[in-house]
């Protein structure tokens, strides 16, 4: 089992308690819903998309840290980058985080998105740092709401 | 000459041996990964003492086929093991007679039952179902479920900041349309005891039946249907040291013997024709199919394992531990205990200033310590305190002074890394 602390650090505290690009973007281009109904996360994401690159990107609502730092560090990680680097960032997280891409070992992008690989080590909150990117994935594929319990 | 406060000590129950009766729960004396588990989440589902299951696994082994059927020696056996298991709880809830037990799988579908059955015979449009604020889905889901097909409304007792029904506007909730109150006895979330004998009584002043969700009372109040006058009394057996899978309706048995069946199939038959089937009486009526046997004798077992440590005791034992674990989480600042109501089982709810109730479940989840996050399945309540979730810890008659300064060095953990 991790130690709370490897996994609850700085970077993640400090992202929960003063998450980036928190709001909604209005007018956007794309726009979805994540809700886990048991845990009670609830993440809405809004993009602006132009010429193939996320030139914007928000979110809001609320939840655990880890989904909140994880929504907020997403945002910052995929503003610039091509849609299709977004989606490869997408399935790259959701590997690690189910610990199926090892970031020291396996080429990847995600830059400081490693800071989560911990999640893998408890089961009961992977659906929290996924939500997020789940509903990145599904704005972008045009679906309304989604949900990773 | 004896003082008043050893007056009071020679007439209070003898206190449990919580050391001992641990040695009967192996998740407790055994280390859980490698670290001693600290079971405070009963109110999510309780432990099985050892007895029970080796009560079910003596059926299943050696005493088992089914119940009702046939002429075998061994039938007969498993049914009189089956039937002394409901006058057990017959006993238990003090019912004129085990007609008025039925078995269900569990408070949910004892409530679904009562919602089905007598629910849609009873109830038309415009009707009026009376709730309150502080109900589990259970006992929400399936009345909105027979609203939406009735034309039926829901209406709702409200509850005050403390946790606590406020009663002084019942008389006008209770209108010529009302045609059943449903109430919870003890909340699961905030662990408020319910006047329900007060709700009932001015609900039958009005001829309006009440159904009580009994299933975080009974494993802290000794229940008397009789006394509470309750018309439908429900309750599952694994909140009460029971298996899952098993729980009970009482109904008085006017009101059930008027009801229809639910589920139909075998067992609860008279006799069956294409042309025409009739019913057997009660309980059978309402117990179609094969039941769960090793899970009825199995909460026989459970009801025999509480009378014998003693309901008192355990009441004593937990309002005693609610007092020690109130006045320590009280001190942790940042903490707010939510359900400050006057009469409380030993359920505690609480929020941590800025931390979200799964951080602090999964830090003290990784200290051994097993508490509930989350909205309890009590929505309603979550939306009427303004909070989205609360973490909650459950004391049962197994738990000790050490659990609660273990479940409060935790907090001082989560607190620690949330800086």
């Amino acid at each position: 089992m991790t130690d709370p602390r490897e996994l609850y650090q700085q970077v993640i505290l400090e992202h929960n308690k003063k998450p980036r690009n928190f709001g909604k973007l209005d007018p956007c281009t794309h726009h979805a819903h994540g809700l886990n109904p048991l845990c009670g996360d609830d993440i809405e994401v809004s993009l602006v998309v132009a010429d193939g690159l996320v030139q914007e990107v928000r979110f809001q609502g609320h939840g655990c840290a880890i989904s909140q730092a994880s929504s907020s560090l997403m945002t910052v990680n995929v503003k610039g980058k091509t849609v299709e680097e977004a989606e490869t960032m997408i399935a790259q997280f959701r590997e690690m985080i189910r610990g199926n891409l090892d970031p020291a070992a396996d080429p990847h992008i995600l830059g400081r998105l490693t800071l989560f690989q911990g999640v893998k080590d408890l089961p009961s909150r992977v659906k929290c740092a996924v939500l997020p990117w789940a509903t990145l994935h599904s704005a972008l594929q045009g679906e309304e709401t989604v949900s990773t319990e | 000459m004896p003082t008043a406060w050893s007056f009071e000590m020679t007439h209070a129950p003898a206190l449990l041996d919580v050391a001992a009766l641990r040695q009967d729960f192996p998740l407790l004396t055994e280390p859980f990964k490698g670290r001693r588990l600290i079971y405070l989440d009963s109110a999510v589902s309780g432990l099985c003492p050892r007895s029970v299951v080796e009560r079910m696994a003596h059926y299943q082994l050696r005493e088992h086929t089914n119940v009702h059927r046939g002429v075998s020696t061994l039938s007969q056996e498993a049914t009189d093991r089956y039937e002394e298991a409901r006058e057990k709880v017959r006993s238990f809830l003090n019912a004129r007679s085990t007609k008025e037990i039925i078995w269900t799988r569990g408070t949910t579908e004892a409530i679904n039952l009562v919602a089905q059955s007598w629910g849609r015979a009873n109830l038309q449009a415009g009707d009026e179902i009376l709730l309150s604020a502080m109900e589990h889905h259970a006992n929400i889901v399936p009345w909105q479920m027979l609203a939406a097909e009735k034309g039926a409304t829901i209406r709702v007792i409200p509850m005050n900041d403390a946790g606590e029904l406020i009663l002084d506007g019942l008389d006008a909730l209770l209108t010529p349309r009302t045609k059943l109150v449903g109430v919870v006895q003890v909340s699961n979330v905030l662990g408020t005891v319910n006047p329900v004998k007060a709700l009932i009584q001015a609900a039958h002043a009005k001829g309006i039946p009440v159904l009580v969700d009994g299933a975080q009372a009974v494993p802290h109040l000794p229940v008397d249907v009789q006394d509470l006058d309750a018309d439908f009394y429900v309750f599952s057996g694994h909140k009460l040291s029971g298996p899952t899978g098993i729980g009970v309706l009482y109904g008085k048995r006017e009101l059930l013997e008027a009801m229809p069946p639910w589920h139909g199939g075998g067992s609860m038959i008279l006799s069956v024709s294409w042309e025409k089937t009739t019913y057997i009486g009660l309980p059978g009526k309402f117990e179609a199919g094969t039941p769960n046997i090793s899970g009825a004798i199995g909460l026989g077992a459970a009801l025999d394992y509480l009378k014998a440590l003693g309901l008192d005791r355990i009441a004593a034992h937990e309002a005693a531990l609610l007092a020690y674990a109130t006045e320590r989480l009280e001190a942790i600042p940042g903490l707010r205990i939510l359900g400050q109501a006057r009469e409380k089982a030993s359920v505690i709810s609480f929020v941590l200033e800025g931390i979200h109730p799964h951080d602090v479940g999964s830090i003290l989840d990784h200290e051994g310590i097993v508490v509930r996050a989350g909205h309890h399945c009590a929505q309603p309540v979550m939306q009427r305190l303004g909070v989205p979730a609360t973490t909650r810890a459950s004391f049962a008659y197994f738990n000790d002074t050490a659990d609660v300064d273990a479940l409060v060095a935790g907090i001082l953990k989560v607190k620690e890394i949330f800086g």
